[in-house]
Parts: structure tokens; sequence; C-alpha cells
């Protein structure tokens, strides 16, 4: 059965407390027509699906550590989680921010649309997975499987991206600061042209990390896995 | 004169007969599996090897008509708001726009809510004319995500995740070039004419524990309205289905490996999974072990063809049944009116398979537009609502000459079979004895 | 599948903790395993003394005290048998080889859970946390400790079935995930003569490594080798008397978290189960590396 849910009220200052209010209750808040547009979260301590399906101009905060899918499905919302994020945050965002500012756990961004989610810190395997439109960057390392069959948008790497980066990919774009442990099947180092220093420029100030897009390599796919080629077997 | 020695009979080998041949000389040549559409083709143990006992002394029928034989069917109700009440318990599986032509996608839509059942999205997204159409209509999450989005997913009636399907069990979707057309690709944020590689696992989890915490997330984005659905190919069941439950799913869906695909490896639609008859009892197994057999519901697909197949499904324990491969033959797939285009293509009306290619003349698993227009929308989900009708009413005549008012009320006691096989892999008697290979 | 807990506690001052620490990380995964669980502890005053060793039992045919009364007249030595259904614990200033022995031969059909100098094993069926509260994990002491809740799939859900595998003495093994080719290892094993309590995949695993580390190889070693023989998916949160370790397969889908701090070192499947140790806040946490074997040995 679905849990009984009360309204949760925000204090005077627009905070609740998840140890007295259920995930459900806020969640059920933040998509009820009376949401409040500003909102903080205290004490998440690893709560899962927190800030969810939101499609509004909220600006909602969450103070401490989350755990899975924190603001999946995000449309239009501004979610900042202060601590680290668990398996999936802003999986399948639309449109909107998310910003955490410790690390993220695997599969940040995983298909998502739209949006811009931003990783102060490390991101773990597969960021950006089947990314289909969503710009991510992140501050430090992204581990193996980053960006595997990203379809489009940008995934901006300040750190290190470990093995088999873009594995399969499509027409994501994928820009890295430091080393990469390895490239994935049919992803290649590419040409920086003024236009790719121009979008990285504005994806590292929008994202507010101070670091020249000169400073980065530029990759994509090679698009020789698009259709099926015999002498390419090897590769599959 | 000497006697002309007669000529050599040639003799086919049963292990290089003249379709293995074939293969191999096309796998020398061309250097790639060979791709194709439907089901497992070869014979399998099926609801062809069960038979009903009828009426008999000790068992009275119902009259046709006047005594109900009542067919509803409640889809979903442990969690959700809102399930799904269906008027029969024969639903139409998913099948992907883009695998489908949106004509077939549309006429399925009419089709199914004439008669007042469900229909089912695929690996491309949700349609405007299958939603427009439907008036259920469940929305299939798969590994791709091609065209996930929160808006349709609160447009749907019911949420289907799917792990996998009958025809290929750990296998993703696969769609070629020559399908991914503007339309298809803008769906799926593909570039045009690409061949799509689809992964076969979801991307942010993996494994029953992780799944219950994605169920948690589809819940909480759709305020804890809709039915949540467990597709698997049937390949272990009885582990599967326990593991599906647990994870919080309101229903559960077992495809078998007579259950067909748009395009995927020869190799993987024959070889393996297992037939929908040894999956079914598992799955019934399973949920009664549990005590959420009837409250957690079973869908059984994977060759379903007549109103005996519906029956024998739900005798074993089924809630409702899926037709897929028939819903498209029901609409004018294989039709003898394109035996011509069909010779054209190197095939014939009744064989043709070749899903993937999309040059299909009925207009169905095409994306040529041209083609297409071959399937009128409206003529088809009318041939299709005559299709269900048959079915519900097959089904019902069997129903009622067991003595049922009700097809849930048919039970594994009214089935026999015919072969050793169908007996162990549907745990009913061989006809005329009381034995069950490997009873346990 | 289930939810993987554990904790070494690197300061002496929180061995009294290790009990409630280890009970609230367990508290926290019940919704990942709420069918069975099991849990082990490294040291505990009562359960296993400084000097005995102890042996933990399911399915003994006698109870406790009759269990430790007749085990004492067959090994000449104060036995002390602690009942905390359904499984026994039972400890003696014996060798852990003397005291196994004993125990197989006194209930030939009992399955016996852990055995060692300083392991304690619990296990039973039903909620994780009420399990734990009946076992009174929550005053046990020691240096370390894991645990493991359980989402079973058999009909009878048994409490043999809950990690951890403990089949080499001091040694546990919990596993989340599922290895795709131990039948063939555990028929090389077979052969090899070991013997098996259970059809549970990852036994095989914790067999393996257990005859690794008989055979002298250490355990970063046994968890390369094991790397590169099992197959399929896992979180490993390995131990011995002296090592807690952490290993995760190539492709590295299940999860695994790691907190760190001077005082202690964390591993569980969630965030959530490591949010209440003391001093997290400004722990190191990291996602293990695939295929990286991660080792603390107690100092």
């Amino acid at each position: 059965m679905a849990p009984t849910v009360s309204t949760a009220t925000p204090t005077a200052n627009g905070v609740i407390d998840l140890r007295t209010s259920s995930t459900r209750e806020v969640n059920e808040l933040l998509s009820s027509p009376g949401a409040p547009t500003r909102l903080t979260i205290t004490h998440p301590e690893g709560a899962h699906a927190l800030a969810c399906g939101l499609d509004a101009d909220l600006d909602v905060t969450v103070d401490g550590h989350v755990g899975y899918y924190c603001a999946g499905m995000n449309q239009k919302a501004t979610v900042t989680v202060t601590g680290n994020a668990g398996v999936g945050v802003a999986e399948n965002m639309m449109s909107g921010r998310v910003h955490v500012k410790g690390d993220a756990s695997q599969s940040a961004g995983a298909t998502a649309h739209g949006g811009l989610l931003v990783v102060d810190g490390n991101a773990a395997a597969r960021c950006g997975i089947s990314m289909k439109g969503v710009d991510v960057v992140v501050g430090g390392n992204v581990g193996h499987m980053s960006a595997f069959m990203g379809q489009a948008g940008r995934l901006v790497v300040c750190g290190d991206a470990g093995e088999a980066l873009g594995d399969s990919i499509y027409e994501a774009r994928l820009y890295v600061r430091g080393t990469v442990a390895s490239l994935g099947a049919d992803c290649v180092e590419k040409e920086m042209r003024d236009e790719h220093l121009a979008e990285l420029a504005q994806l590292l100030d929008a994202a507010g990390m101070r670091y020249q897009p000169d400073e980065f390599t530029r990759y994509g796919s090679a698009r020789q896995l698009y259709n099926f080629h015999v002498d390419n077997a090897s590769a599959y | 004169m000497t006697t002309p020695t007669p000529p050599t009979q040639l003799r086919e080998s049963a292990t290089f007969d003249r379709g293995v041949i074939a293969e191999i000389q096309r796998a020398a040549e061309t250097g790639i599996y060979d791709i194709r559409g439907w089901g497992a083709k070869r014979a399998l143990p099926h609801f062809d090897d069960l038979l009903f006992l009828g009426a008999s002394v000790s068992r009275y029928p119902l009259e046709g008509y006047r005594e109900k034989c009542d067919t509803d069917v409640v889809l979903g109700d442990t969690h959700a708001k809102f399930p799904l009440h269906l008027d029969i318990p024969i639903t139409i599986a998913g099948m992907s726009f883009g695998a489908l032509s949106g004509q077939a996608k549309e006429a399925l839509g009419r089709g199914a809510s004439e008669v007042g059942t469900s229909t089912t999205t695929g690996d491309g997204g949700m349609t405007p004319e299958e939603r427009g159409q439907s008036k259920n209509l469940v929305y299939q999450y798969l590994p791709s995500r091609y065209g996930m989005n929160p808006v349709d997913l609160r447009k749907a009636d019911a949420i289907e995740i799917v792990l996998g399907q009958g025809a290929k069990p750990g296998g993703g979707g696969m769609l070629l070039g020559q399908k991914i057309t503007d339309r298809v690709a803008g769906m799926r944020t593909l570039p045009m004419g690409v061949d799509q590689r689809s992964a076969c696992r979801h991307p942010d989890w993996t494994g029953p524990d992780d799944l219950a915490i994605k169920i948690l997330e589809l819940r909480e984005i759709t305020n804890w309205e809709k039915p949540i659905y467990v597709k698997v190919g049937a390949t272990r069941t009885y582990y599967d289905v326990k593991l599906a439950v647990k994870a919080g799913a309101d229903v559960v869906v077992v495809d078998g490996m007579q259950g067909g695909t748009a395009a995927t490896q020869e190799v993987f639609i024959e070889h393996v999974g297992i037939p929908t008859l040894a999956a079914i009892p598992q799955a019934v197994q399973a949920l009664q072990e549990m005590g959420v057999h009837r409250s957690v519901q079973l869908i059984v697909s994977g060759g379903i063809r007549s109103g005996a197949d519906v029956a024998k499904a739900m005798a074993l324990g089924a809630d409702a049944v899926a037709i897929g491969t028939a819903a498209l033959i029901a609409l004018g797939d294989n039709s003898p009116r394109f035996a011509e285009q069909y010779g054209e293509l190197g095939s014939a009306a009744g064989f043709y398979d070749d899903f993937q290619a999309g040059r299909d003349p009925a207009g169905i698993t095409t994306q040529d537009p041209e083609l297409a227009k071959n399937l009128d929308p409206v003529q088809g989900g009318r041939r299709l609502a005559n299709y269900l009708r048959v079915l519900t009413m097959e089904a019902q005549t069997l129903a009622r000459a067991c003595g049922k008012s009700h097809l849930r009320n048919l039970e594994p006691e009214d089935l026999v079979a015919l072969t050793v096989e169908a007996s162990a892999m549907a745990r009913v008697p061989l006809a005329g004895t009381n034995w069950i290979p490997g009873r346990y | 599948m289930c939810g993987i807990v554990g904790v070494h506690l690197r300061d002496a001052t929180l061995h009294p903790q290790l009990g409630t620490l280890l009970s609230g990380m367990l508290d926290a995964m019940c919704d990942r395993g709420p069918d069975s669980a099991g849990m082990a502890v490294y040291g505990d005053p009562t359960w296993s003394p400084e000097g005995e060793s102890t042996v933990s039992l399911l399915d003994s045919p006698l109870p406790a005290s009759e269990l430790a009364q007749q085990l004492g007249v067959a090994l000449s030595a104060p036995v002390t048998g602690h009942d905390l259904d359904p499984t026994i614990v039972v400890h003696a200033p014996v060798s852990t080889d003397a005291l196994t022995a004993a125990v197989r031969s006194a209930v030939p059909t009992a399955r016996i859970i852990g055995f060692g100098d300083h392991l304690t094993v619990l296990k039973g069926m039903g909620n994780p946390t009420d399990l734990a509260n009946r076992f009174g994990l929550r005053s046990a002491s020691g240096w370390q400790g894991v645990a493991h809740t359980r989402m079973a799939t058999e009909s009878a859900v048994t409490a043999g079935g809950s990690h951890p595998f403990a089949v080499g003495p001091d040694q546990c093994l919990v596993h989340n995930g599922s290895f795709s080719n131990h039948m063939s290892i555990k028929h090389e094993l077979e052969r090899a003569g070991v013997t098996f309590d259970s059809e549970n995949d990852t036994e095989v695993g914790a067999r393996y490594v257990a005859k690794q580390l008989a055979e002298g190889v250490d355990l970063e070693k046994s968890l390369l080798m094991l790397n590169e023989t099992f197959d399929g998916f896992y979180t490993l949160l390995v131990s011995t008397s002296d090592s807690f370790a952490v290993v995760r397969d190539a492709i590295a889908c299940k999860p695994a978290i790691v907190a760190e701090t001077d005082r202690w070192v964390a591993m569980a499947s969630e965030y959530r189960a490591l949010a209440q140790l003391p001093g997290v806040d400004a722990a190191r946490i990291f996602e293990p590396e695939p295929e990286e074997v991660y080792v603390w040995h107690r100092q």
C-alpha cells in the first residue's frame, strides 16, 4: 500500500527534517501546487529517491548525503546536495540544474535528456551512461565506462577518466582535462576547434569550474560502428 | 542390353539439412550473424500438447450465452492507487514504434480499446497515436531508456520494467539503420540510419535489491498511482518471479521462448530461454509459495494463438496473457494479399520473418511511408478487435465446458497432457494416467 | 540479493561499541534483505573469550547447555554454551581443531557456521533488526564485525543460507551479486576433497578463499586469484582474524561504499548504513575500483 501521508510543513525558514518527515511526505509536498519555492531538507542520511520527479522552478537544498536517484527525472528545478550522492543522481533529468558538492556514485546523470549536472568532487563508474542530451561537469575524476553509449550532450571531466571512456559512444561530446585510463570501442581523440573551445568555456563557467578550455582534450565517436562491417568484428 | 543403373536417391542429412547448409553459406559470405524477427520457429512442447477434460458425469457444463462465463481481470491492486480493470484477460504485448509503423501502433490501440484491454509501448517510447487510441496503456521502462520522460510516465496507466523478453533473455533492443528514420531517430535521440546497438542491462541498477529502490523511485515520481509490472524472458523463472515480487512488483510478466521480436540474432531466438509451457508452473509455484498468487498477478506470453491457448495458460495459473506475434498477424502480417511482394523479397506469405529489414509489404514492421499505407489503422483496429473477441469466445467455450462461470476458475486439474515432455513441463498428468514425470 | 555491512575498529576505545555500531548498520540494510540475516563478531569476551576457541552452529539436536556438558566430557575441559536461537555458540580453552572435531562428533547433523579463536557467527530467519535484538548484538564488543541481510529465493527461508560463509578458521566472506561459473569451480574443489554445505554460489567463493589461505597464500593474493577465476558480478567483503578486505569484479555493477577514518574503516552496500558511524562526516568516503583488492590489517 502507498505509505500514509500527512502534509509535511516546513519551518518558518523553509526547513524540513527528514528524521521527522518521510521521503513520501517531502516528495508529495514538492509536487503539490502549493510547493514551497525554496526548501532545505536536513538529515537525509542516505535516503533514496529524494526530490525526484520535480516539475517546477523550485530551489531545493539537501543538506547531507543522499542515497540513490536523488533528483531523478528532474524538470526545471534546481537541486543542491551539500554532501555525496548515491547511484543515479539526476538520472533521466529533462531540464533544470543539479549540483552535488561532494562525490557522486555510479551512473550519475544516467540517460538524462537535458539540464546541467555538476559534481564538485568525483563521480564514479558509468558517469553519463547513455546520456541523451544532458550536460555533466565533474570537478574531479570519473570512473570506468563513463559516457558508455553516450548519445547526445556533453561531459566535462576536470580530473581523470577511468577505463573504457565513451565505449560505444554515439554523438555525445567529451572533454577531459586529466588522463584517460583507456578509450572504449569507437571513442577517439578529436580535434578541438573554436566552437568546441567556446562550448567548453560556457560549460565550465556555468558549473563554476575555474579551468581554461585549452587544458582539455576532446573525445568523441569515430562513427566506425554505426553500421556493421565485417572488418570491425573484433570490436564487438 | 545392359539395365541402366537406377539413380541414387537424394538423401538429406538431419544434422546438416538444407537450412543449416544455407545458413553456413550465408555466414561465410557475409561475416555477420543472421538477424531476423519473429520468435522461435522450431517445434517445442506447447499448449497443443495439453487437452481439457470437459464435462462428464461428475462435472456439469454451463449453457452458452445465457449462463455467463466472465472474463474480466484486475491488474496491479496491491500498491497502486489506480489498478487496471480490463474486460478480457488478453493484452497486447510491448512492441516498439520503430519496430512497428505508426499506423500499426494506432491500429493496436484502436483494437484493444474496442474490447476493453491494454496495449504496451516498446523500446522507442510513447507515441501520441498509441496514447490517443489506447484506453489502457502500459509504458515500458527498458535498459535503453529511449524516449523515457516523466511527462509520458505520468500519462501511462501502468509501468512495465523490462529485464528481458522471451526471444532474447539477456539481449537488448535492436533496430537496424534502414528503420531509423527521421521520426524514430528523433524519438530515440539517435543519428538517422545507424544500426541501433542497445544495452542489455539497465544503466542505473542491476539485481533485485537495487530494482527495489528503482521501483520506489518510479512510484515516488508517479505518486504511487500506477501498477508496476516486471517483465522477464523465461529462464530461471521460479527464482525470477520470487525476486520480482520481493523487489516490489505488482504484476509479473513472463515471456516464453516462443515470444517474438522485431530483430535479433537467430541463434538467440532459437537457443536461449525455456518454452512458455515450462515457465508457467514455475511462476505460479513461486507466487503460491510466497502467498501472493492472484494478488500479484501473472501475465504470460510467448506463442498465444487461440482461445485454447488463453484458457490453458489461465488453467495453469496465469491471470492474463499477452499477444504480440498473433496481434500482428491479425492486423495483416503475412497475409496472402501480399503474396507477390513477399515473393519479390525472397520469401512467401506465412514464412516472412525479416521484420528487421523494414520492407514489410503489410505496412506493419516498416518505417517506409509508402509501405505503411498498406495498413489502414481503422481497418486494422477492427481486425484486431475481431480476433480478440474470437480468442475470448473460444476461451469461454472451453471454460463453460469445464463448468466455469469465470475464466479465472480454470485450474490445472482441468488439463491432461499428450506427451511426456508436456506433462513434465506443465506438471499435469499424461492423459489416462496419474503420472507426472519428475513430480515433486 | 542483499545488503552487506562491515566495520573494522582501529581505535581500541571503540571496541565496546562494536555491537551497537554493527546493529545500526545492519538495521539500515533491512530493506535490501528482509528474510534472514547473518552477523559475525571478532573478539567478543562473552562469546569468544581470549584464550578459548569458539564454534557457532545451527540445527543442533541438543540445547546449548546439554551440548556444552557433553563436549566438556569429551574434551576434559570446561565448555560454555550460549543459546542464541537458532544459533548455538560454544567455546572452550582448547584448540579450534579440537573443539570443531568434538562438535562434529557430538552432533554430526548440526551445521557449523563459524569457528576460530576469535570469531562468533550468528544466523537466523526473520527480520534482521529483530534477530540482532534477540541475539543481543548491541552489547557485543570486539575489533571487527560483518553482517549480511538476505533477500531469499528458496521456498524454505533458511538461516544457513545467510552470509557470512565462515568455512575457514576466523574467516568470513560476504557477497552481493551473482557468480556465473561457480558450479565448475565447485566441482573442481569437490574433486580436490572440499565438501560443501549448501547450493549457494557464495559458499563456493568462501571455500575457494579458505583453500588458498590454508595453503599459505595471503589474503590479498587469494582475492586476486579469485578475480581471475570467478566470473560474474560481485562485491565481496572478506575478513580474517587480522584482516578486513573488499574487492569488486571488473564490471562493478553491485554497489560498495567504503568510509575510512583514523578510528575505523567501514564498508556497506549503501551510504545509509554508514550514516550513523561516529565521525562519518569527516571520513574519507570512496567507492572501490573494480578488481582492486583493498585490505586493512589489524595493527
